[in-house]
């Protein structure tokens, strides 16, 4: 058994056998525990100032944001920026039920399909689960109502994400994950800006295999983080 | 992979002679040191969590078989395969296994150096498989038919002519005469041809930044999206890793996080890190439905309890080659395997043997500069020394080598004698010079002078001058 020969061999380096049982215990405890280390300082922060935090890391990583003091005024976000950009008016949008619930009516010119990314897509809207000031990143675990590939295939991600939800660390988005959903979705994702590469000559281009565009619907839900600082 | 290190000097002589090379090298050299110094000194806590990377790895290796068995335990509670591979062979089997019983035609692939390591590409399409590389930089090498010179940048070697000269003749059905006015026109046919060989492939190969004993999750770290797209579309999702890739926690996941991207591309975060958790659950609308962990030793374990166990924390990031001035001046390509710069100086003799790999811990100027950057503070300079002392114990070194040496020792243990021969040597040199600053050609050192001068000793010995100091006080 290669497994076998693997671990006796690791064994072997370390000069010990299988571990005793409290070595075991305390490994386990430390997984239950999972500590923290350093995080650093620059994300704890006073709500204000945290938000604007991970919308000026957004924008520093080629993204935008766009703040809306309503989730009802979604829709129109999304038909303006639509044409602001000249795409076409359509697209596919996660079943999230926050999102269905949205008055997409009150755009008739929109077409709304609720369902996973396509190839041909040239937009999509997400629901975002959190957002992490210290870097800009979106957290997007993946579900039933929020498909992976509405995150990869479209030409242009939009994602809705409530300001309630901007959290200072990772570690801070992982330990809600933790909480919310029990444990790891299938795929988990942390998206900071758009897809880019820079295999040619060391130089940066933006437009990769992902997203060209990344563009954040932003619901200002929780009042602290309303007062500009 | 064919090896060709033991070709090193060859190898090495080729690449100062090749234009094309320098010029691509000379480009890329600076963009790397600046971007990472910027993204280090945005980061007060950079140092402090240096530390912390060296710790959580240090604390895993120390207990690799109860994190592995815990990793392995949790890729299957989340319904996941972990197949465990001792060799490369074992490796290579495991992953021909899974794409036949797939049925798959064609397979996409993330970038992975342990997949060059495996030889995978090669083994897939010996039986009828083909592989397609999806990383932009990767898809070209695959193009080209050759091995990445770089472990975060696989066409480092590369200038933009080639780019456009090898798309020209690998997309035939395009247009002839299109023009490719800016990088990114290059960059968007890649796009537009990888789009299709995502949507038709049966199985994605991915490599591993980490594993999550905690989760049993699988990480990867990209910023085009293809890693993505490569382990979400395909109905079968086979990540390879190595078994020092594993970490504990998500905790510790996102400490090194912080580390990686900021010493490779001096980004703050990369645009995707990807956490993938077994296959895909009921009612998800999207994923692959099958997961599996090809999880490989291939000499790791051998490395566990030597002065080498220290090169088990390597994170990947490339800051180290990215600083190394020999590196810098010879390519990826020269060190003649899969790993180069600093840390393949030190791997390559582990995983392949020092009687092959023994210029390339050599190939070093003792700098320092790769150790001062290492995320994870790997003593790449001593681990050098260390083989160089392994190779000098199993004479590997060439017979002038070993006599030039024991003649220098024999000196060296007579210190009278030893300040006198280095008196005469400054003399010699002096005069030799006559009045020059430095020595273009050296009698019996012609091999040492012709890549390089040899600048004139401007004082005394040291010794002397010590002497005259201590005198002075």
């Amino acid at each position: 058994m290669s497994k076998e020969a693997i671990l006796s061999a690791i064994r072997r380096g370390l000069k010990r056998g299988p571990l005793p049982a409290d070595q075991r215990l305390m490994l386990e405890a430390r997984l239950a525990a999972h500590p923290r280390h350093l995080i650093p300082a620059r994300s704890r922060l006073p709500r204000a100032e945290q938000v604007a935090l991970f919308i000026r890391n957004v924008e520093k990583e080629f993204g935008s944001v766009r703040r809306l003091a309503d989730a009802r005024e979604v829709p129109a976000a999304v038909a303006e920026f639509l044409a602001a950009q000249n795409l076409p008016p359509r697209l596919a949008l996660a079943p999230h039920p926050e999102l269905m619930a949205l008055d997409w009516s009150s755009r008739p010119m929109l077409q709304v399909e609720a369902r996973r990314g396509a190839a041909e897509d040239a937009v999509s809207l997400q629901h975002g689960f959190a957002g992490i000031a210290e870097t800009g990143t979106l957290m997007l675990p993946s579900a039933p109502d929020r498909p992976t590939t509405l995150n990869l295939l479209p030409d242009t991600a939009l994602v809705f994400l409530r300001a309630s939800r901007i959290l200072g660390a990772y570690e801070e988005a992982f330990d809600l994950l933790r909480a919310e959903l029990g444990g790891m979705p299938r795929n988990v994702m942390l998206v900071t800006g758009p897809s880019r590469s820079a295999d040619i000559e060391q130089t940066l281009e933006l437009g990769a295999h992902g997203p060209r565009r990344l563009h954040i619907l932003l619901v200002d839900d929780d009042p602290a983080a309303l007062s500009a600082p | 992979m064919q090896v060709t290190s033991p070709a090193f000097k060859d190898n090495a002589a080729r690449a100062l002679a090749d234009p094309g090379l320098q010029k691509a090298l000379g480009k890329a050299k600076g963009a790397f040191l600046q971007r990472r110094a910027e993204a280090v000194a945005r980061l007060p806590e950079f140092e402090a969590l240096r530390d912390i990377g060296r710790d959580i790895k240090n604390h895993t290796l120390a207990h690799l078989d109860f994190y592995l068995e815990t990793f392995a335990a949790n890729v299957e509670r989340a319904g996941g395969t972990v197949h465990w591979c001792r060799t490369a062979e074992e490796a290579r089997e495991a992953v021909l296994k899974i794409c036949r019983e797939a049925g798959a035609r064609t397979v996409t692939k993330g970038k992975s150096m342990i997949s060059e390591e495996l030889g995978i590409n090669a083994h897939l399409e010996a039986h009828g498989i083909r592989p397609v590389e999806t990383d932009l930089g990767e898809y070209i090498i695959q193009l080209r038919r050759e091995t990445p010179s770089h472990i975060i940048a696989p066409a480092f070697h590369l200038n933009r002519e080639d780019w456009e000269a090898d798309f020209r003749r690998a997309h035939t059905d395009l247009d002839p005469n299109r023009v490719f006015a800016e990088r990114r026109d290059i960059l968007a046919e890649a796009r537009a041809k990888l789009r299709q060989k995502f949507l038709a492939a049966d199985v994605g190969i991915t490599g591993a930044n980490f594993l999550i004993a905690e989760t049993g999750s699988s990480v990867i770290v990209t910023n085009e999206g293809n890693g993505d797209l490569t382990q979400t579309l395909p109905r079968v999702h086979i990540a390879l890793a190595s078994i020092e890739k594993v970490v504990p926690t998500l905790e510790d996941c996102v400490s090194l996080l912080r580390l990686l991207a900021r010493s490779a591309t001096g980004q703050d975060f990369s645009v995707y890190t990807t956490f993938s958790t077994g296959g895909r659950r009921p009612g998800d609308l999207d994923g692959p439905q099958e997961y599996h962990v090809v999880l490989v030793d291939n000499g790791r374990s051998e490395m566990i309890g030597t002065e080498f166990q220290e090169m088990l924390r390597c994170i990947r990031c490339a800051a180290c080659m990215n600083h190394c001035p020999v590196y810098g001046a010879v390519g990826g390509h020269s060190y003649g395997w899969v790993y180069p710069g600093p840390m393949g100086s030190v791997l390559t003799p582990s995983l392949i043997g020092v009687d092959k790999a023994g210029h390339l811990p050599n190939a070093s100027t003792f700098c320092g500069k790769c150790e001062s950057v290492c995320p994870v503070k790997i003593p790449l300079p001593k681990m050098m020394r260390h083989w160089r002392e392994r190779e000098f114990e199993r004479h590997l070194q060439p017979g002038a080598a070993r006599t030039n040496l024991a003649l220098w020792a024999w000196f060296a243990k007579r210190p009278e004698l030893y300040r006198l021969a280095t008196r005469a040597a400054v003399a010699a040199l002096r005069l030799l010079a006559r009045g020059r600053g430095a020595l273009p050609s050296l009698p019996f050192a012609r091999g040492w002078t012709v890549g390089r001068d040899l600048p004139v000793p401007q004082g005394r010995t040291f010794m002397a001058e010590y002497a005259a100091r201590q005198r002075r006080k």
